[in-house]
């Protein structure tokens, strides 16, 4: 027959409770096809493939794998129909050693021969050239090497589908050179792979086709030699981006910032931020660019005085007073010192929010401490709340309805609403617009630029850099821990802060 | 023939009317009455005799309703005592330990002090004793937690059985009364709560304690941070909130009122202190503050029925010569079944609807 | 001088109900239930091992043998813990039910059922129950051949105990060969460290704790009956078998989750808890005495948070329950 697929999506639909994550979806792959599933964060890549690997049930629709209709209700059922997903955040076992995580879950025959298992991963690593210590305890490893054992774990399983979901995010340029390889081996081997991006410079280099999901709902599957980035994004976002932000030049700067050789190190022992500095100035927004994990976070949180740090310097210059160093002092130490710091955290209800909380209570979490007495006084949040309620338009039934039920656009609103509310003199951002639609995003960027005009110092984390490059005004590229420039966002380009931002791994 | 869906699944609800989750409560109640009626009628008495009984034991009259009473107060005070501790996502199963330790410092100062100041002081200072040692003793595994993450469910829990120890030691030690008895004397009167309405004054702290815990959870800066660092430590930090201090802290106000609870069952109850002298309340009082999910008035509840269960038994135990022990085992009965239904008001169980095949 | 043979001979005797209790919670725990019941278990298995050897020995009279009465007693018991253990499975398994909690009112529950299977039956026959002591030998008779037993010392330290000590520690050196050494016993590890991993590899999780937790709760209160059948003399004890249960779970932290460990460390207890019968010390009292296997485990809980080696930890599941699509 002609028409039969290694696995072919039927009318897939899937809702949770009233958010539609997928609709009507009709894909398939072939073998010995690579194929990128593209789409924005939220798209519903990741709910469509979770349906594959056994994780979620589809509401209505069908599976076929090579042509019959599958029943995929486990993941174990998924591994039997060869069917081998390599999640964000790897399954695997802490305590177990790579070869043990890769049999785990086999129904071989047996008893546990651990020189046996070793030399069988051995084996097919080196079919498909990977390179890996099976003996190697999971908590010793890198996150390529966690990568690799979760990729052989599929293979060793005979998987002749492999979804991969966002599988470079986390890796180094080489790393991801390396995954290509092992991707287009097994490729040539012939498998079907998927691979969950948005990264469009990804798409082109490794993908024969690409399928394009926008709110849940599958747009288009295309050649990918057959179509130019412009256009695989104008069918991502549905419509041509023009980023029309509203950016002013900066006036009147002064420093407001002065971060000098700040280093430190987590509490694994590793070093998060090597000799870092530079100066955020008011009325300005200075961007932060760089690969996910290259100490970003780290960063902020040390200025918010949430991490300790090894050595350096952290000096805030109020408007017409003297200097003050914040190195050493803890979050409240800071707030006490009249220093106005705002923070919107990456982990929204895992930092910025309590999940658990309507917004009232969430606002008391700037100013609980604010009256004296062992009363809470919740006044002003509640009037803050309504304030915020109103003028960013959050969607809840009520101002006490936990912020954990609503969607992650409402959630955001809440939490960049408190922040921005205290007038701050410096207003910390990461990833604010992660996982938001576009609306939403550009009611972000409309509240960041606004702060920037009344004066505040902006520091803006972000990983879209058509975002960073139209929004901010100086960008400082990190990479590694360290910085690797600082640039003109109205003068650089895209490729000049994409090198920025691998610099320092060529280097080493 | 294709079977998209298994025949049951779960999902996690959403939202549920407060009229559903007392039905489905009140659900799992004669559930575990019909259970507990099998347990009677192993013994060859009527269930609805012996249910009849425990009632009318428990509530019946003045005299068993005193008696309930006074199993209540120390079981509603250590569920509070407990309640910041569970917010706050610390599970404390160490009460039995910190009640104990209570009542080592309340009989500390009734055996030495009796004589030497005035009855209100003595009793001030035995309260305050009782609620120092109780803090001291929940401080022990919350300053390891704070500073170490030392698992505080096993260590207090360990700190339970040392604390009776120790008490076993000083009954048969440095507090005996007469050599080789094994047994504290009872206490000066002097070191006695006085009664009202013919019961230990305690039943009026605890009273007291519930409107304090209701307002300390809801009303206070301290009610809030234990709520904000039960659902996340780092936002907790990120409010500037000190997460060593709150632990800490909360532990031994915890501590303290286990402590107290302590002093009201050695001066109040029994007059003197023996090993047992928690008798359980340390661990009953965990499963009433999960099932009043952490609400002081509801506590209220709890524990009444539970006393009056207890209370009931003891009457049915003299008036059918059923054993006591029953009582224990229908106030399992009654929590397991408790426990269980709490699934049915946070999960839906989605059934497949059949399908119609046209072949 | 001490008597070191004597002290090691009845560390061992009160030291093998608590492998019994111990190593049945670390199967359990190792499958990422936390079950603190374990004092209701070894209650209910205490009881129902003596109703089942009391009834046997009352149908069979004076054809009763000491071997089947043993058998019916050991089967009695792990019957009532794998019952035990299957509600608190159902709770926290199938209905996610708080760990702790219902641990602690299966451990109210069964503490009921163990004392009201006693006193009923004191009632019913109007006095202790108790078997003839022709059965009563067969439980705290030494198995060991006669020539093992006459090698000196070492046949006194090594070969001089009652079939429970052997058969605790065959059922360890299994437990430990399971777990380390094979394929189920290594899905079994991977459902307590994580259980959302397991599932991804295609474990059937619930199946996993849902066995794990009856075995390790049949395996426990089997260390209830062997202490009411040895220690205790055939008679039940309510007093003397509570507590026993809480110390079980303190030895499993002791023993770091490892089956041999609970070998020795149950040895260790056992002889902790008879201590200050055979050392006394001038300046120890007696009930301090007691109180050294929670101490000796809380500064073993200390010391392994303090230095967080990722051996050694209790398995990182522990305590939580697993419902797949909450991620």
């Amino acid at each position: 027959m002609e028409n039969v697929h290694a696995i072919e999506l039927k009318n897939i639909t899937k809702t949770f409770g009233k958010v539609v994550a997928n609709k009507n979806v009709d894909l398939y792959v072939d073998k010995g096809v690579v194929m990128s599933l593209l789409g924005e964060n939220g798209s519903g890549k990741t709910t469509l493939m979770n349906m594959l690997s056994g994780i979620y049930l589809p509401d209505e629709g069908e599976i076929l794998i090579d042509g019959k209709v599958a029943n995929i209700r486990s993941p174990k059922d998924a591994y039997n129909y060869h069917i081998g997903m390599i999640h964000q955040h790897f399954k695997l076992v802490d305590v177990f050693s790579a070869a043990e995580n890769i049999v785990l879950g086999l129904n071989e025959k047996g008893r546990l021969d651990h020189k046996a298992i070793v030399n069988k991963v051995k084996e097919l690593a080196d079919k498909y050239g990977f390179d890996i210590d099976p003996n190697k305890k999971i908590y010793d490893m890198s996150v390529s090497e966690k990568q690799t054992v979760e990729i052989l774990k599929v293979l060793y399983r005979g998987a002749d589908i492999l979804i991969l979901d966002e599988p470079t995010a986390v890796l180094t340029p080489q790393e991801t050179k390396k995954l290509f390889d092992v991707i287009r081996a097994m490729r040539d081997d012939g498998k079907a792979i998927i691979l969950i991006t948005h990264k469009l410079n990804e798409v082109k280099e490794i993908s024969d086709v690409v399928a394009i999901l926008r709110k849940g709902e599958h747009i288009k599957t295309v050649r990918t030699s057959e179509v130019t980035e412009q256009q695989m994004t104008e069918m991502m976002v549905g419509r041509k981006v023009e980023l029309n932000i509203n950016r002013k030049m900066p006036e009147n700067q002064e420093p407001r910032l002065t971060i000098a050789n700040l280093s430190l190190t987590d509490e694994n022992g590793i070093k998060k931020l090597d000799d870092v500095g530079f100066i955020a100035y008011s009325n300005e927004i200075l961007g932060i660019a760089g690969i996910a994990g290259s100490g970003q976070k780290e960063l902020l949180e040390a200025i918010a005085g949430l991490r300790k740090i090894d050595k350096g310097s952290i000096i805030y210059t109020p408007e017409n007073d003297s200097p003050q160093e914040l190195v050493g002092k803890s979050p409240m130490a800071i707030k006490n010192a009249g220093v106005s710091l705002a923070f919107v955290p990456e982990d929204r209800l895992g930092m910025g929010l309590v999940g658990s909380m309507g917004m009232t209570d969430n606002m008391l979490l700037r100013n609980w401490n604010k009256h004296k007495g062992i009363l809470i006084d919740k006044k002003d949040s509640k009037a803050l709340a309504k304030d915020v309620f109103e003028t960013l338009e959050v969607v809840t039934p009520n101002i006490d309805y936990p912020v954990r039920k609503l969607s992650g656009g409402n959630v955001q609103k809440v939490l960049v609403g408190r922040e921005i509310a205290t007038s701050p003199s410096v207003l910390m951002s990461a990833y604010a617009v992660r996982g938001l639609d576009i609306n939403t995003s550009y009611t972000i960027y409309d509240l960041m630029c606004k702060q920037k005009d009344n004066g505040t110092a902006v520091i803006f984390v972000g990983e879209d850099l058509d975002v960073l490059l139209a929004l901010c005004d100086r960008i400082l590229v990190m990479c590694d821990g360290r910085v690797t420039g600082i640039v003109d966002a109205r003068k650089t380009s895209k490729e000049e802060v994409g090198l920025l931002m691998v610099k320092a791994k060529e280097e080493a | 023939m294709d079977e998209k869906m298994p025949l049951i699944r779960i999902e996690r609800r959403q939202d549920i009317s407060k009229t559903s989750v007392w039905m489905i409560r009140i659900m799992a109640f004669v559930l575990a009455l019909v259970i507990g009626s099998i347990i009677f009628m192993i013994c060859d008495v009527s269930p609805i005799e012996a249910y009849k009984t425990i009632v009318i034991g428990a509530f019946g009259k003045a005299t068993g309703i005193r008696q309930t009473v006074k199993i209540m107060v120390p079981l509603l005070g250590t569920a509070l005592a407990l309640a910041p501790c569970f917010k706050m996502k610390y599970w404390n199963i160490g009460a039995e330990g910190q009640i104990t330790m209570g009542a080592v410092g309340a009989a500390f100062f009734a055996i030495n002090f009796y004589d030497k100041m005035p009855r209100s002081i003595l009793l001030i200072t035995m309260g305050l004793s009782g609620m120092l040692f109780g803090a001291l003793w929940s401080f022990i595994p919350s300053f390891f937690k704070a500073k170490y993450n030392t698992n505080e469910t096993l260590f207090t829990l360990m700190l339970n059985y040392i604390a009776i120890g120790i008490v076993a030691w000083l009954q048969g030690g440095p507090w005996e009364g007469k050599q080789g008895s094994q047994i504290v004397p009872n206490f000066n009167k002097a070191a006695v709560l006085p009664k009202v309405w013919g019961l230990h004054c305690g039943w009026i702290i605890v009273i007291l304690l519930v409107v304090f815990m209701y307002i300390y959870l809801n009303y206070t800066k301290h009610g809030y941070e234990i709520a904000v660092l039960g659902d996340s430590e780092n936002t907790a930090r990120y409010a500037g909130m000190d997460v060593f201090k709150v632990i800490v802290r909360t532990a031994m106000i915890s501590g303290a009122i286990s402590g107290l609870v302590g002093f009201m069952l050695a001066s109040g109850q029994n007059q003197t202190i023996y090993a047992d002298i928690a008798a359980n309340n340390g661990f009953t009082a965990i499963t009433v503050a999960w099932l009043s999910q952490l609400d002081p008035f509801a506590m209220v509840l709890i524990s009444l029925l539970l006393a009056g269960l207890s209370k009931g038994s003891s009457s049915l135990k003299t008036a059918m010569g059923v054993p006591g022990s029953i009582s224990n085992i229908i106030t399992g009965i009654i929590l397991l079944c408790l426990l269980g239904c709490e699934f049915f008001i946070n999960y839906r169980l989605i059934i497949r609807k059949k399908e119609e095949h046209h072949d | 001088m001490i008597d070191l043979v004597s002290i090691i001979k009845a560390a061992v005797l009160n030291g093998t109900p608590l492998l019994f209790g111990t190593s049945g919670e670390i199967l359990t725990q190792k499958s990422g239930n936390m079950n603190l019941g374990v004092e209701g278990l070894m209650f209910m298995g205490g009881s129902f091992g003596l109703a089942g050897a009391y009834i046997y020995s009352n149908m069979a009279g004076n054809n009763a043998k000491g071997y089947m009465a043993i058998i019916i007693a050991l089967a009695c018991a792990f019957i009532a813990g794998v019952i035990g253990a299957l509600i608190f499975s159902f709770l926290t398994v199938s209905l996610k039910a708080n760990q702790n909690v219902t641990g602690l009112a299966l451990t109210i529950f069964g503490t009921g059922v163990g004392q009201f299977v006693g006193e009923i039956m004191r009632i019913r026959i109007g006095g202790n129950v108790t078997i003839p002591n022709n059965l009563k030998n067969a439980f705290v008779e030494p198995v060991m051949p006669l020539f093992l037993r006459k090698i000196p010392v070492i046949g006194e330290v090594l070969f001089s105990y009652n079939i429970f000590v052997y058969l605790g520690i065959v059922m360890v050196v299994i437990m430990s060969y399971f777990l380390h050494k094979t394929r189920k016993g290594l899905n079994l590890r991977a459902v307590g460290e994580s259980a959302a991993t397991a599932d991804a590899a295609g474990i059937n999780v619930s199946l996993y704790r849902y066995l794990a937790t009856c075995i390790g709760g049949g395996i426990s209160a089997v260390g209830g009956m062997v202490y009411i059948m040895t220690i205790s003399g055939c008679v039940w004890n309510y007093s003397a078998l509570s507590g026993e249960g809480w110390i079980a779970v303190a030895l499993v932290i002791f023993c770091f989750w490892k089956p041999l460990n609970a070998l020795f460390g149950s040895i260790l207890f056992g002889a902790l808890l008879i201590l200050y019968l055979k050392v006394p010390l001038a300046f120890l009292p007696t009930q301090i005495y007691k109180i050294l296997p929670y101490v000796a485990t809380i500064i073993v809980l200390i010391f392994v948070s303090m230095k967080q080696k990722k051996k050694n930890q209790p398995p990182q599941g522990l305590g939580v329950n697993y419902f797949r699509e909450d991620r």
